[in-house]
């Protein structure tokens, strides 16, 4: 069953110039991504990699109902994502790499409301939000503790949490491990695997971490100033590109270096990232 | 009509999600509540004590009856204060917080979304304003045996749904225009405080005014609540101040619907609906 279906997907943003022209700044339209298309199957695990403000999380934000699209179409699990966006939202959930939190409320607290607006009642949020707060490896004597004296890698195991909690069959993870230290990166990215393994879910993963798009993905996509160039299986990726590594692959594939950026257009398009 | 009763229970569940949410954000700002209310206080004092300070300066007036206006006029604009700041928070403080992302991609109907934040607003909001109107009155020896409380709290009632309405449309402008659109609900607010009658009657505006006022709920609100506190009228004798608030009501929360709807699209297609850094 196709779980999620990206056709021709278009998203443009005014920008407007740093100068004027008359009394106005003029305005142009900057592509965020252009003509995106892709299929995932129910059960995969998709990287897409990519520099900052290659659109990454333009394709996460329109894939959660955040944006309208410009032209092309997206459906998740058969729903159109622009026409029939409740239905989308009830399949979806989205870990981001902000871990995003009321940050003077407990974790306990932060996932209790946000499972209410998917329709979870106290009853069960009783039960289940101790059981995957478990899961994550929370500590059970922080539960009661404001986020705020959480450590990001903490932090970032309630979100995982949240998005859990809801028992979302896609889930859309854009930098999960971001600014993690190499402890906590690990830990949730195991924790990825086993959810990946023990839940019927779909993952779209969005990262510019090459080892952890090879390690997580059965298939992994290289975007580039918002054209999706390939997404294959990541040996087929460096055989294609007669690369040993998928950075390799990336530099063959771009025509630049994984880390190098060209300051002036990721500057502009990085506003949407 | 089983779907139906299971949209219906999802529906309630994520209300009473907003209402949780809101009052654990009361519970951990306990000390930021207590400050505010402080500080409501002084100011509703201030002007509070104008008509004993006109009185003491030689000028002639029913000072019990001019204090009592001067206190409603302060306490329900304290509360038309509190129901737009929760509303217009619906997105500001979410933006600051950076849970929009999550808040708008969830379930949840905007309908619902936003009757929850104007619901808690309400029930907060007479809470506090109950509190205060009674601090208030304390610090001064009111007679207020003949007030009828019953009627002045339905007026309040029905003005409320007005009143979320309004603040519906106010809670739209930090959502397409992140950086003034809070500021620009304050002047909403404070071109509702100059027509409606907070501290003075309506009929001392100039005519061009009173034509806004008439479009204002705050001056039914405050004229029926006056009459039913000062002069004891009862539900039927303030209809004339309660049918027009059931009209704009019944006009408000449509258009606020409607106007939030449409500043949702035109966030979603400008990348807006996002977090603030």
């Amino acid at each position: 069953m196709t779980a999620v279906e990206v056709h021709n997907l278009r998203k443009e943003f005014l920008r407007r110039d740093a100068e004027r022209s008359g009394l106005r700044r003029r305005r142009r339209r900057v592509p965020a991504l252009e003509d995106v298309t892709f299929s995932m199957e129910r059960g995969e695990c998709v990287a897409i990699l990519g520099q900052n403000g290659s659109g990454k999380s333009t394709l996460v934000r329109l894939l959660s109902t955040l944006l309208l699209h410009d032209g092309g179409s997206a459906h998740v699990f058969g729903h159109d994502v622009f026409r029939q966006p409740r239905a989308v939202q009830r399949l979806v959930n989205r870990v981001s790499v902000e871990a995003s939190f009321f940050k003077k409320m407990s974790s306990t607290e932060n996932l209790s409301y946000a499972a209410r607006f998917y329709g979870m009642s106290s009853r069960e949020t009783k039960e289940r939000i101790p059981e995957i707060l478990g899961r994550v490896g929370f500590p059970e004597k922080r539960r009661h503790e404001s986020m705020e004296h959480l450590s990001r890698g903490m932090q970032q195991k309630v979100s995982l949490a949240r998005a859990l909690l809801t028992s979302p069959v896609l889930l859309l993870l854009d930098e999960p491990t971001t600014g993690l230290d190499p402890r906590s990166k690990l830990e949730v990215q195991d924790f990825i695997r086993e959810v990946w393994a023990s839940h019927d879910a779909t993952i779209l993963l969005c990262t510019h971490d090459l080892a952890e798009a090879e390690v997580l993905a059965d298939r992994v996509g290289i975007l580039d100033r918002g054209r999706l160039l390939c997404l294959e299986p990541v040996d087929q990726l460096k055989e294609r590109f007669r690369s040993e590594t998928l950075e390799e692959a990336f530099f063959a594939a771009t025509g630049r270096e994984f880390e190098q950026e060209n300051e002036d257009e990721d500057a502009e398009r990085g506003v949407f990232a | 009509m089983r779907g139906a009763a299971a949209t219906l229970r999802h529906e309630l569940i994520g209300l009473s999600g907003v209402l949780e949410r809101n009052a654990y954000l009361v519970k951990r700002y306990v000390w930021w509540e207590l400050a505010f209310f402080v500080w409501s206080l002084a100011n509703t004092l201030t002007i509070v004590f104008i008509a004993k300070g006109i009185h003491a300066a030689g000028g002639k007036l029913d000072v019990d009856r001019a204090t009592t206006t001067l206190l409603i006029g302060a306490v329900i604009w304290s509360y038309l204060g509190v129901v737009f700041e929760i509303l217009t928070e619906t997105v500001a403080w979410e933006r600051w917080e950076g849970t929009i992302e999550y808040t708008f991609m969830a379930p949840l109907a905007r309908p619902i979304h936003l009757i929850g934040m104007g619901f808690f607003a309400v029930i907060y909001g007479v809470l506090r304003t109950a509190v205060l109107f009674a601090v208030i009155a304390s610090f001064f020896s009111l007679s207020l045996g003949g007030a009828n409380f019953v009627a002045a709290l339905i007026v309040l009632a029905v003005a409320s749904v007005s009143f979320i309405g309004i603040g519906m449309m106010t809670a739209v402008l930090p959502l397409i225009s992140p950086e003034k659109g809070m500021q620009m609900g304050f002047i909403a607010q404070g071109i509702l405080l100059v027509i409606s009658g907070v501290y003075y009657s309506v009929s001392v505006l100039p005519q061009w005014m009173q034509w806004l006022s008439t479009i204002s709920p705050a001056t039914y609100a405050l004229r029926g609540i006056r009459h039913a506190i000062l002069d004891g009228y009862g539900v039927g004798a303030v209809w004339s101040d309660i049918w027009p608030l059931i009209v704009i009501g019944a006009v408000s929360i449509p258009a606020g619907l409607w106007i939030f709807g449409v500043g949702e699209r035109h966030a979603k297609r400008h990348g807006k609906l996002k977090r603030s850094g």
